[in-house]
């Protein structure tokens, strides 16, 4: 079993990362993650059990100096159902509807999904392609202080992020794409519902003339944390979207990539869907 | 100011439950259950599966895989379809969980569950209740879906007797009959 002591549910941001700066404790969000791998073992449980569900700063998703700003909280239903959301990032959208179940969707939130840190998270792949940055706030002793960083910089390894153990997440942030930015999201699994992802594909970009800009590219389920696709969007930056470019970005993938072999699929197989999806992404976008 | 349950626990329960409390960190909850409110001393992070089953005794509420992949255990958490087997108890203080035995009313079954039993839908059963609590939230978001999005909707909840075709074939008539 466990050994909670104490169970707090803080009404404020001041009070949870008061209660965090007492070091030794877990967060509870929609507990989706938490739960399992409590039971199986998998995780354990520190002496204070903090709730954060009623900390009004980490809820909302809001738009603010040109960028959307989502509470930690926001469920994955929240993401899938938000009308700024689906006008200014349709590829979060889509991540959402490829998430889990209705269920799972209903209580599972983007900060947790973010935190638990799962090279596998559905959420992640699109938000980096957005170019997010997560927002953290601690204690510093008279005040709460908040640091942000780079959502591609926060993950050191499968279940690892940069978050310090006092430190909660308290949102994610992202500027609203421009004209011509196109964005697409595969995921690749083997029950349409409620598959963790063999393999998940994102490219992004601003189309004009056949080219790319501003390319990015990033790959969950095939390195110990979601990655950046650094040679993949070399290979596209600025080039015409031709069946030579969209063959060579496709090859280039597989620099970028280092997965391994599991129970859902070997690392062979997944770097062939790799390849695969991300030609099929191509020729996709430059045929629309 | 936060609110610490097991110090508020100890100042109204008695002594000996007290006693029970710090031992083994418990936790007192309120929640409405199938519309009766309800005062449980839990245990801050066990399952509400848990809770319905072995202290509610509500076992119409299905243990799947305890994992979260197969729906059995779906009920309605302020109305909101959830797994019960990965929802601590805890996020369900002050909170609405209807189960499939609060769906009848006055002893007459809730037109999913009728036309579950007509058509032949529910078979084994096991996966019943919680395909009908994803049908029943389902149904009050799109009161006249379509044959695909009937499917999707109870893509999260597995049955491993049907073959899916009679519990679509059940939703769509409960659909009419709604309707009607």
């Amino acid at each position: 079993m466990h050994d909670i002591k104490r169970y707090l549910v803080p009404d404020s941001l001041d009070e949870a990362v008061r209660a965090a700066a007492e070091g030794d404790v877990t967060f509870l969000a929609g507990g989706t993650d938490l739960m399992p791998q409590t039971r199986t073992g998998a995780r354990s449980f520190s002496s204070t059990l903090i709730n954060l569900k009623q900390v009004p700063e980490l809820r909302g998703v809001s738009r603010e100096n040109g960028g959307i700003r989502l509470g930690a909280l926001t469920t994955v239903t929240d993401v899938l159902n938000d009308v700024v959301l689906r006008k200014a990032a349709p590829v979060l959208s889509q991540a959402a509807d490829h998430f889990a179940s209705d269920q799972v969707r209903n209580s599972a939130t983007i900060g947790g999904n973010i935190c638990n840190a799962s090279p596998a998270g559905d959420m992640i792949i699109p938000l980096l392609l957005l170019g997010a940055v997560v927002e953290l706030a601690s204690w510093n002793g008279e005040a709460v202080g908040t640091r942000t960083m780079p959502l591609e910089e926060f993950f050191t390894g499968p279940g690892k992020t940069q978050r310090e153990p006092g430190e909660i997440l308290t949102a994610i942030r992202f500027p609203v794409p421009g004209e011509g930015f196109t964005a697409r999201f595969v995921k690749f699994g083997t029950r349409p519902a409620l598959d963790i992802s063999v393999v998940s594909v994102g490219i992004a970009g601003v189309k004009e003339n056949g080219t790319l800009r501003r390319v990015r590219a990033a790959f969950g389920a095939v390195a110990p944390v979601p990655v950046r696709g650094r040679n993949t969007e070399a290979a596209l930056e600025g080039k015409l979207l031709t069946s030579d470019t969209i063959r060579q970005a496709s090859e280039a993938t597989q620099e970028d990539i280092s997965p391994i072999s599991d129970v859902r699929a070997s690392a062979w197989y997944r770097r062939e869907l790799v390849r695969t999806l991300t030609t099929r992404i191509l020729n996709d976008v430059s045929t629309s | 100011m936060h609110r610490d349950f097991r110090e508020e626990t100890e100042r109204k329960v008695e002594p000996a439950v007290t006693e029970a409390v710090k031992k083994r960190s418990m936790m007192e909850v309120e929640m409405i259950v199938n519309g009766v409110s309800r005062r449980l001393l839990v245990d801050p992070f066990e399952s509400l599966l848990y809770t319905l089953r072995e202290r509610l005794n509500l076992t119409g509420t299905k243990e799947g895989c305890d994992q979260g992949t197969c729906g059995a255990c779906t009920v309605l958490l302020d109305d909101v379809p959830v797994l019960s087997c990965l929802t601590p108890v805890a996020r369900c203080s002050s909170r609405r969980v209807t189960t499939i035995e609060g769906l009848a009313e006055n002893g007459e079954l809730h037109p999913v569950q009728k036309h579950m039993v007509e058509t032949g839908g529910i078979q084994c059963g096991f996966c019943t209740p919680g395909m009908v609590m994803t049908a029943v939230a389902f149904l009050r978001e799109k009161p006249r879906p379509d044959e695909r999005e009937i499917r999707e909707a109870i893509s999260g909840n597995l049955c491993r007797c049907t073959g899916y075709a009679k519990i679509v074939e059940a939703i769509s008539r409960a659909a009419e009959e709604m309707q009607s």
